[in-house]
């Protein structure tokens, strides 16, 4: 008996665990390399300060914008491919907000609204027109929070019974209509949005310098400062805190009667927020944008969630800056054409090896 | 009363000729499934600790316990779709631990659910000509090459013929061509006894086969099976009925706590002081 | 017995919907009789105006209704799917050609090249949904990755034998490396992938498309020596594809159209060439557009040879476990079945013929580019295969020919129709079309609706994606089976009734 079982036991643990012991050799042997080249100074360590540097700041975006497609995921039960374009409307309709406070007066309106401008008339930079930003980033969060609680009201409210892969495709639907609903009002052109001296500063590390400027600092302090928020929101309110026992549970949430429709909502609230706000982020951060930004996101932010725990709001936060940080490290060794490929090699990884998120079982509680 | 006219083990011959002691001839063993020292872990919690029971071939065997006694997760393990922590179970004298479901249902140890799982949006009769074993147009090429599909429909033709017979005994032969998703409750526990009699199994695992069924189907259910075990099948049925078990088994295996409490006959049980506490408030 | 009974009773009123429906064409269609012999006869009067321009569209409107007419009785009386396509697919030619003919005039070389490239268009989907059928739609298996195999299929077959940066080897080497090619990479994802539940599927079957894109888009693969030959992807600047062989029925060499016809191209060019007498105006037939035929002919030819497949895979035994695994994976291995085993023969057999079907389109075409394959493809797949209903071989056939003509084709022409239509009717000239949004709707407020109309007729592919998105949406929410989605496309290689009482003596 003992026998056959070892046999059996041996069997499951070749045809099972292979891939995990290569894919940690490889880790392990990568992490062995970094060291390597730094030591032989191949790789500059501020090099690498600045890919983790950059890869934060990106990371930051992906987790602020993971935390709703995790809460959605986890509340509503369906991937929601059309995420990524709650960034996107954040970020037009903020930087509409934004061109239409800057700029008043030295172009028509029209122009402004459109962001069709020139960036170079308007001049915008966090230190030249603060007020701007912050009524950009404002108005970023109210409207992705309309249009969020609009389409739900349209799409996903008359489907609530239906299963994870109808609501998954239906929301398929809703990317496209969103997207070129974008594309119809503003066209398909990629836009320069600031212009003018960004303030920066260069600290030395080690053997070289990181550039770290004034935008990717608006984009640190806000992303933080909205996570802060949220986590005060989850703790201290009687809605954060059904929403972190439905994101955990949902039939538990039910039998304990919270109002599940109302936590519907706030879970939109709150998702199409972030998603609003970090669309606007990465915007400024990389002073331009086209009509696919949020598209092309939306798999770095499933790759966050995965990664954290799918219905775990700080696996989201902390899955997206890995993530970040994973895809500029990459850099390291990989040409650019591959740094996204390598996040998503990653994030398949993640969902075959351990499916429940490098956290797995850590709840939001 | 119609008999189905393929027994268990005498595939080709009438049912008639098919008695008892023909059937366990062809057995390693005169009990096919045995349970040595079954233990299953959840996360800390013990669910199964330690179960060792058989199974006499050509029986109908219950297993009773109370609610958390850990029946379903026994059946569970047997059928491979738990590995068991410690422990194993035996199949006509093969090791099956471990095995996969598909693996453990191919020797002929076949089960059905607790809830009726119906394919929905099948007909009834594919669901039942679903189940046979060996089927060769399981096999892609040979479902896809021109010439060698001749076979394939060869075996179709018996396999649907084998099935009507068999919806007529069940009697849901009407339904044959409705979506199971259409047949109301009781239709679809004779629907799932049907498909698993199609697989032709050594012996038949039924997890709650009466649960939420009206009386008249569960004397009719009870009947079918009654019946068919004169034709040689082999029977372990699990219910939370006591009643049912006490007055339908010959053997009845009492399960509490992941373990095996007591083993014997109706009346060896019903006397059993453990039992009755275990039992303790419910009506025994 | 009662939920047996209720769907009788839903059968009688799906039957009163579909005759309501069929009633209410049948009048339409005698309503638009009249009102065309009335406009005739004014304009016979001599009545101008809007008199003539009306009874043209009355007329064709009054086509289409009898085509709906027609189909709907199809629908309902054809015991034949096959009659049933093949009616689809004249009908949706009619819709096409009076329109064309009627409104812009097209001359007949025009004509011949839309009804071609909507007959190309649909049979390229046609044999994608079937594919994705098998996965989606038999199995359950959520693969929305399809245009990555699609790439792999057409790069590895302009690899081995394409003209630059490909080995040069023949084109049937190439195919065969393609198909396996698209089948081996469906077994790399396959086998980790498919333990997976259906939305993480999902994820890893994009994402793992998406790097297939990115790979074949990087510079670093663009060109590379292998062999002592200049191979490679092409990066963003994209691949050539070999030569398509159907020219060889017209050239003597096809990659050099000087050095003179066969005797078959020379015979049909000749006639093709001179069919001016037809429709008036202008020229023939041009040889590229008559080339573009012939390969069409062939493409249709495939899809029926996809069609017989996948209908004789559906038709099995294999093909029921197929289905058992969709409905309940756990049931299907409780009977004995091996459904790993069976899920990734399906997906690798399903993979090889997204990568054939990649091939007869993306690489008939003389080039490729990686923004040909992605994830928008794969959704322009995925809702043929909705709107034909997930489950049904035919289904998926109409699904691909619904979406290609309808839906993707449909829109631009309509947009090429519709300032005709203004114009004739009420003398509207949609003329240049304002450059932004603003420009378009500010005029609104002045109840000018000219600027917004040629908006958005000139950004009508804009339109067009937004209209999908809806339409899924819409399909999701009220018909998530499909035009033929819940069929009864028995599982079986033998007829299942036959079987009734014939198994023996019974009582």
């Amino acid at each position: 008996m003992g026998a056959t079982q070892a046999y059996i036991r041996g069997r499951k643990l070749i045809t099972e665990r292979p891939g995990l012991v290569v894919v940690s050799a490889i880790a392990v042997l990568l992490f062995l390399d970094l060291v390597r080249r730094i030591l032989t100074g191949a790789t500059l360590i501020s090099t690498v300060a600045g890919y983790v540097w950059n890869g934060t700041v990106i990371g930051l975006i992906i987790g602020l914008a993971g935390i709703g497609l995790s809460l959605t995921y986890s509340i509503l039960n369906f991937a929601n491919f059309s995420h990524g374009d709650y960034l996107t409307v954040g970020a037009f309709s903020g930087w509409t907000a934004s061109y239409l406070v800057a700029g008043l007066g030295t172009a028509t309106i029209g122009e402004l609204f459109l962001l069709n401008a020139s960036p170079r008339d308007i001049g915008i930079t966090a230190t030249a027109e603060p007020l701007s930003i912050v009524a950009g980033l404002v108005v970023a969060i109210v409207m992705t929070i309309l249009i969020a609680l609009l389409i739900d009201r349209l799409v996903y409210e008359p489907m609530r019974d239906a299963g994870g892969i109808s609501l998954l495709i239906a929301s398929i639907g809703v990317a496209l209509a969103l997207r070129y609903f974008v594309v119809f009002v503003y066209g398909t052109s990629l836009r320069g949005l600031t212009a003018g001296d960004v303030p920066k500063v260069s600290p030395t590390i080690v053997d070289g310098t990181i550039t770290i400027d004034a935008h990717e600092a608006t984009l640190v302090v806000s992303a933080v400062l909205l996570m802060l928020g949220i986590h005060v929101f989850l703790q201290q309110t009687k809605f954060g805190k059904a929403m972190r026992a439905m994101s955990d549970n949902k039939d538990l949430a039910r039998v304990t009667g919270i109002p599940t429709e109302r936590v519907i909502q706030w879970t939109w609230l709150l998702g199409a927020g972030l998603a609003g706000s970090a669309g606007y982020l990465i915007a400024l951060k990389r002073g331009s944008m086209g009509f696919n930004l949020g598209w092309v996101l939306l798999l770095l932010i499933f790759a966050a969630v995965i990664l954290g725990g799918i219905g775990s709001i700080y696996g989201a936060m902390i899955g997206g800056v890995i993530i970040g940080i994973v895809r500029n490290l990459s850099l390291v060794w990989l040409p650019t054409d591959f740094s996204l490929a390598a996040a998503f090699l990653i994030m398949i990884l993640i969902l075959l090896f351990r499916p429940e998120g490098i956290f797995g079982g850590v709840k939001t509680a | 009363m119609v008999t189905v006219s393929e027994s268990p083990r005498e595939s080709g011959e009438t049912a008639e000729t098919a008695d008892r002691a023909d059937a366990t001839a062809t057995h390693d063993t005169d009990y096919p499934l045995r349970v040595e020292g079954l233990r299953k872990e959840f996360g800390g919690i013990t669910a199964v600790d330690g179960a060792t029971f058989e199974v006499e071939a050509g029986s109908l065997t219950g297993l009773i316990g109370p609610n958390g006694a850990g029946k379903s997760t026994t059946f569970n393990c047997i059928t491979g779709i738990y590995e068991p922590t410690d422990g194993a179970v035996y199949f006509d004298g093969e090791d099956v631990t471990g095995l996969e479901p598909y693996q453990v249902a191919q020797r002929g140890l076949v089960r059905t659910f607790q809830i009726a799982r119906e394919l929905g949006e099948m007909t009834v009769l594919e669901n039942v000509m679903l189940a046979p074993r060996d089927q060769r147009g399981e096999a892609l090429w040979r479902s896809v090459t021109p010439g060698v599909r001749g076979g394939v429909v060869e075996q179709e033709a018996e396999v649907r013929d084998r099935a009507w017979e068999m919806l007529e005994f069940f009697e849901i032969d009407h339904l044959a061509e409705e979506f199971a998703g259409n047949l109301s409750g009781g239709q679809r526990k004779l629907l799932e006894m049907a498909r698993v009699l199609m697989t032709d199994p050594e012996m038949v695992l039924l997890d709650e086969p009466l649960a939420g069924v009206n009386p008249s189907l569960e004397n009719k259910l009870l009947d079918h099976i009654h019946d068919l075990r004169a034709d040689g099948y082999t029977f372990l049925l699990v219910e939370h009925d006591m009643e049912v078990i006490m007055e339908n088994c010959e053997h009845v295996i009492v399960m509490h706590q992941g373990s095996v409490l007591a083993e014997g006959d109706a009346e060896d049980i019903r006397s059993n002081e453990s039992v009755i506490e275990a039992y303790l408030g419910e009506d025994v | 017995m009662s939920p047996v009974a209720d769907t009788t009773e839903q059968f009688t009123t799906d039957d009163l919907a579909e005759f309501t429906r069929e009633s209410s064409a049948a009048t339409a269609l005698g309503a638009l009789a009249l009102v065309w012999v009335a406009l005739s006869v004014l304009s016979l009067v001599g009545v101008g105006g809007i008199v003539p321009p009306l009874r043209e569209l009355v007329m064709v409107l009054a086509v289409y209704a009898g085509l709906v007419f027609a189909i709907g009785a199809l629908w309902r009386y054809s015991k034949s799917d096959a009659l049933l396509i093949v009616g689809v697919m004249l009908a949706l030619y009619v819709v096409f050609g009076v329109a064309m003919v009627v409104f812009l005039e097209l001359p007949l070389n025009g004509l011949v090249n839309t009804l071609r490239r909507i007959t190309f268009l649909s049979a390229v989907y046609a044999m994608l949904v079937l594919a994705l059928n098998l996965h989606w739609g038999y199995t359950g298996l959520f693969n929305i990755g399809v245009a990555g195999f699609m790439a792999i299929g057409v790069y590895t077959m302009a690899i081995i034998s394409g003209p630059e940066l490909g080995l040069g080897l023949p084109l049937p080497l190439g195919i065969v490396g393609g198909v396996l090619a698209s089948a081996l990479v469906g077994l790399i994802a396959a086998l980790p992938a498919l333990r997976l539940d259906a939305d993480y599927l999902a994820i890893v079957t994009v994402a793992f498309s998406e790097i297939i894109r990115l790979t074949l888009n990087s510079s670093v693969f663009a060109e590379m020596t292998l062999f002592g030959t200049t191979v490679g992807t092409g990066g963003g600047q994209g691949i050539r594809t070999p030569e398509n062989p159907i020219r060889a029925i017209f050239y003597t060499d096809p990659g050099d159209t000087s050095a003179g016809l066969t005797p078959v191209g020379d015979v049909l060019f000749e006639v093709t060439g001179s069919l001016k007498v037809f429709l008036v105006s202008g020229v023939g037939i041009r040889d590229s557009v008559v080339i573009g035929l012939a390969y069409v002919i062939a493409l249709v030819a495939i899809v029926a040879a996809f069609y017989w497949l996948l209908r004789r895979i559906g038709n099995s035994p294999f093909g029921r476990v197929l289905k058992a695994i969709r409905e309940d994976e756990m049931v299907a291995n409780s009977l004995g079945k091996d459904t790993q085993l069976f899920k990734i023969k399906t997906f690798m057999v399903g993979c090889a013929l997204m990568g054939l079907a990649g091939i007869l389109w993306r690489g008939s075409t003389g080039f490729t580019i990686p923004s040909d394959y992605m994830p928008i493809q794969t959704f322009y797949i995925f809702l043929a295969l909705i709107i034909g209903g997930a489950g049904s071989n035919t289904g998926s056939v109409l699904g691909g020919i619904v979406f290609a003509t309808l839906l993707f084709e449909g829109p631009p022409q309509l947009a090429r129709i519709i300032p005709v239509l203004l114009d004739d009717l009420f003398g509207l000239q949609i003329t240049d079309a304002p450059n932004t949004s603003i420009e378009a709707i500010a005029p609104l407020s002045s109840l000018d609706v000219t600027p917004f109309i040629a908006y958005s007729l000139e950004n009508i592919s804009t339109l067009r994606f937004i209209f999908l998105g809806v339409l899924i949406v819409y399909l999701m929410q009220n018909r998530p089976e499909g035009l033929l989605g819940h069929r009864k496309e028995s599982a079986a290689a033998v007829d299942l009734s036959a079987g009734r009482n014939g198994g023996g003596d019974r009582e």
